[in-house]
């Protein structure tokens, strides 16, 4: 059970994602984005960061790499397919969860611990963890601020305090078969008591553990 | 402003005498680009020349230094295979012409300084100083700064975990805008800026070059200001964080598979600096063809693509049978490369633009052969009547004035700048913003590595010799609260006009009390950046140097040393020498409008004592925090604050500033204090900070002091 971490010039998290899964035991490698053929994987997670720049907007240009392809592919063959922070930002633009996103609303970045809410234990990020529970987990972002005029987004997490403007304080959300999920706080960053909280594990565990049903 | 009727040299910013230096070194009237290429090697902000005849007086040995001063950045060995690459650098002026890209593009020719070494940048800290937020204008450059520092170097993914933030009117026409930088690598993976052996190849990688930052260094950074300042913001270069991310991840890539011999990154005088240094430190020549070199605008003159500052560029010397290699891991990162000269036995760096030669020259003249200028010092008339001034003050009323020392933006949470940071990245962060120093776990070792930037114009300003003293000593006893032993210096020299006697005596001060305090405690000064002529309209900042230490914890405690981790009913220890009455340069004291006074001198012995300590405790205590900006009101109220409990204690000396004191939290019984270095002073507990029998509500301490820096800002 593989998971392909994707790395399109200007991300900067996906050593961090890799080492936690690493650790979880699962495996992973990263996949540059001008590859075409990700079938030894079973699993996909955008990382964080800034996709070529964030020219144009977030994941504007990331949508047109030479990977996206086999993604749409692995998404729709109900692989798990996890974005996260710019991650979700590049699946939004490429149409594979709905809404976009734009500047926070109070227009600062903002990089701190924030508490988010899970509402839905179906998908392939939350499915080990408790409905109602409540995760203690680092925001990183600009554009976090998630605008869906169509109203089809399922909200898998809700920020406790709205930080940034999210709608319906959507901290995570997936697509109809629960399969494809964008979180805007990075689990990865959640997953050491030396560095302030473990809560992000119960949600990697999930995805390796959808790796293992899919 | 110098007019166009001028000599080329003056317009340059150069003197007539160095010009006829020039002149002694060729032989000959030199060409215009060599002229230019001069000018700018040997501006002060890249020659030093009113400065190195000081700066021999810091110590620079240890056994554990790798590479001193004088390379890109200095690197010290931290055990098992690995090193540390550490620099510090200023962006002072570009900052104060163009806010956001001056303090953005500072981020990013730190980041090539540390990676040219060979190694992975792995954390930024920012040391930021401005005049007064009730000042529009002041609040428009913090503003800018904080935005251009989080612009570049979030997107650029390497992590700022740290810094110092303070206002004072003395930074309202200049502000103070350093950046420091830590890499780690392994040991194999040294790569020094040297162009290697005759034969060598010179690949030009990275953004294309255009006529953006020309001048900067020698007409933007060392000059002073005055109203024409304004018309230089196009000599202040543009920054592109997504260019040099992916130049790092490159560079990496070269340095792993062993594709290069040398690299040199290009910062202040561009190409004239990547092609000459390098062959100076070789003890080769070079031939270069600038019409290889790839730009982004035509027509560009020899002299401007040899003094362009565009950013995000670096040149690597590589054997010729490993070209194409670098070409295709350029290739595979975006990159644009272009080979530019080969290097060739002798010592001349011979440049030809197309078909014309536009400079035949001694490779090391134009780094080795710059003027040394002893500029006069002298004691400045008025320090006497300042140090008498009357800073004894042990009836401050205490409710009062730690209410307002919580409002004052400098002493108050800096959450509104760091939360804008990305402080997280690369999962090494164990002790982060907002704490005497930061910790940052090296993966695969039971290392960590601290470090702490410390400056303070205030105490400098009344005696540059104590202040700049002082600075070591509280910077190392704050990476000493995280466990970490002193390893090696930076230091970040920001004072005003050289070419005034008291300013060159309070830098030379400063130099001394540098070097005393690194000698006391054994550790070398590995690098450093001198930035003069920050003054606006003939008035000088004070001196402000900087200090970035650092410490290494091997093995790191398990739990380190949090404000966080006090709990009701544990005892609140004072620890070293004890508070006197003496109020001058304190945070205190400037409530009051004031700078008056002599600081107290520092005591070498109880620094190295209190530092061995702290860094013996932060194994087994779970709060130790320095007392410095507020006193120890201050420090226990920062306590108190993050572990959401009150205090109860009692102090002769609240807000005293003293050096080498620390508090220590922890449960009754469960340390081992030398006899006479610790004062049981208070015990954690109940809803209010109790001081002296002053109860002020804890909830009233936090709003106050969590708010005062965005109510500042809201102006």
């Amino acid at each position: 059970m593989r998971t392909a971490v994707v790395v399109f010039p200007g991300v900067n998290c996906e050593h961090d994602v890799v080492q936690v899964i690493r650790s979880l035991g699962g495996e992973a490698d990263l996949v540059w984005h001008r590859v075409t053929d990700l079938s030894d994987f079973d699993g996909v997670i955008l990382p964080g960061g800034f996709a070529h720049g964030d020219a144009l907007r977030t994941g504007a240009i990331a949508r047109f790499s030479p990977v996206m392809g086999e993604i749409e592919r692995l998404a729709g063959s109900g692989a798990p397919v996890l974005g996260i922070c710019n991650g979700w930002q590049v699946l939004c633009e490429s149409g594979l969860l709905p809404g976009a996103h734009i500047a926070n609303r109070d227009l600062s970045f903002i990089c701190d611990f924030v508490e988010v809410e899970v509402v839905d234990t179906g998908t392939i990020l939350t499915r080990s963890a408790q409905p109602g529970q409540v995760l203690r987990v680092p925001l990183n972002s600009y554009e976090g601020n998630w605008v869906d005029p169509s109203g089809e987004g399922r909200v898998v997490m809700r920020y406790v305090d709205d930080p940034n403007g999210s709608q319906n304080r959507a901290a995570a959300v997936a697509n109809g078969p629960g399969n494809v999920v964008g979180i805007m706080p990075h689990p990865e960053r959640a997953s050491d008591s030396l560095l302030g909280s473990t809560d992000g594990l119960v949600l990697m565990e999930s995805f390796l553990h959808s790796l293992v049903a899919a | 402003m110098t007019t166009l009727s001028e000599p080329l040299h003056r317009r340059l910013g150069m003197t007539d005498s160095e010009y006829d230096s020039v002149v002694g070194i060729l032989g000959r009237e030199p060409r215009d680009a060599e002229l230019a290429m001069y000018s700018v090697m040997w501006s002060e902000h890249c020659s030093y020349k009113s400065s190195r005849a000081h700066l021999g007086r810091f110590p620079t040995e240890a056994p554990w230094v790798v590479v001193g001063p004088g390379e890109n950045a200095g690197v010290v060995d931290i055990g098992d295979g690995w090193l540390a690459a550490l620099r510090i650098e200023s962006h002072n002026h570009p900052s104060f012409v163009e806010p956001y890209q001056g303090a953005g593009t500072g981020v990013g020719g730190i980041l090539r300084d540390v990676f040219t070494m060979g190694a992975r940048p792995i954390a930024l800290w920012d040391q930021i100083r401005f005049g007064p937020l009730t000042e529009p204008k002041n609040r428009y450059l913090f503003k800018g700064v904080v935005s251009g520092i989080a612009g570049y170097g979030n997107a650029v993914g390497v992590p700022t975990v740290g810094g110092e933030v303070e206002f004072d009117d003395c930074y309202t026409g200049n502000p103070l805008v350093n950046v420091m930088c830590l890499g780690i690598l392994r040991r194999d993976q040294l790569v020094l800026g040297t162009a290697g052996a005759p034969g060598s190849v010179a690949v030009l990688l990275g953004k294309a070059t255009g006529r953006d930052g020309i001048g900067g260094a020698s007409v933007l950074a060392s000059a002073s200001f005055d109203d024409q300042s304004a018309q230089l913001r196009p000599s202040v270069q543009v920054g592109d964080p997504f260019e040099e991310k992916k130049l790092i991840e490159a560079c990496l890539e070269m340095y792993d598979r062993g594709l290069v011999v040398g690299v040199q990154d290009l910062g202040a005088a561009g190409l004239s600096c990547a092609v000459s240094e390098p062959a100076g430190r070789a003890g080769v020549g070079m031939n270069v063809d600038l019409g290889s070199v790839h730009t982004r605008e035509t027509g560009m003159t020899a002299a401007e693509l040899l003094m362009s500052e565009s950013q995000e560029r670096m040149m690597a010397f590589v054997a010729p049978d490993r070209v194409d290699e670098v070409l295709a891991v350029a290739e595979k990162w975006e990159i644009d490369a272009s080979v530019v000269g080969r290097v060739v036995e002798g010592d001349r760096l011979t440049i030809r633009h197309d078909d014309e030669l536009v400079a035949e020259v001694p490779a090391a003249s134009l780094a080795d052969d710059a003027p040394i200028y002893d500029r006069p010092a002298a004691r400045p008339g008025w320090l006497d009547e300042i140090q008498a001034g009357a800073c004894h003050d042990s009836d401050l009323a205490v409710a009062d004035t730690l209410l307002a020392l919580l409002a004052d933006p400098a002493v108050a949470s800096s959450a509104w700048v760091h939360t804008q940071y990305d402080h997280m990245l690369f999962l090494n962060t164990v002790v982060g913003p907002g704490s005497d120093a930061s910790l940052i776990r090296v993966q695969g070792t039971r290392k960590g590595l601290a470090v702490s930037t410390d400056g303070n114009g205030r105490l400098c300003y009344l005696d540059p010799r104590i202040g700049s003293a002082r600075l070591v000593y509280e910077a190392a006893l704050n990476v000493a609260i995280t466990g970490a032993r002193p390893l090696a210096v930076v230091d970040n020299l920001n004072f005003g006009n050289p070419e005034k006697p008291e300013v060159m005596w309070q830098f030379k001060e400063s130099v001394e009390g540098l070097s005393t305090a690194c000698e006391a405690l054994g550790i070398p000064v590995v690098g450093g950046n001198v930035s003069f002529y920050n003054e606006t309209d003939d008035v000088d900042i004070h001196p402000t140097p900087v200090v970035g230490l650092l410490g290494l914890a091997d093995p790191m405690p398990a739990d380190p040393p949090r404000l966080g981790r006090a709990g009701d009913g544990m005892e609140i220890w004072e620890v070293g020498p004890p508070a006197t009455s003496n109020m001058a340069g304190s945070s205190a004291q400037r409530l009051s409008g004031e700078l008056v006074g002599l600081p107290t001198a520092p005591d070498p012995e109880a620094a190295t004592r209190v530092v061995e300590l702290a860094a013996r405790l932060a194994h087994v205590a779970p709060v130790l925090h320095d007392v410095s900006d507020g006193g120890a009101a201050v420090a226990i109220t920062e306590i108190c604050i993050a572990s959401g409990v009150g205090a109860t204690v009692r102090s002769e000396q609240p807000f005293n500033e003293d050096p080498h004191r620390f508090l220590v939290v922890a449960h009754p019984g469960s340390l081992d204090l030398p006899a006479g270095l610790g004062r049981l002073i208070g015990m954690m507990g109940g809803e209010d900070i109790v001081i002296n029998d002053d109860a002020i509500p804890l909830t009233r301490c936090r709003q106050i002091w969590a708010g005062s820096l965005e109510h500042a800002l809201a102006g």
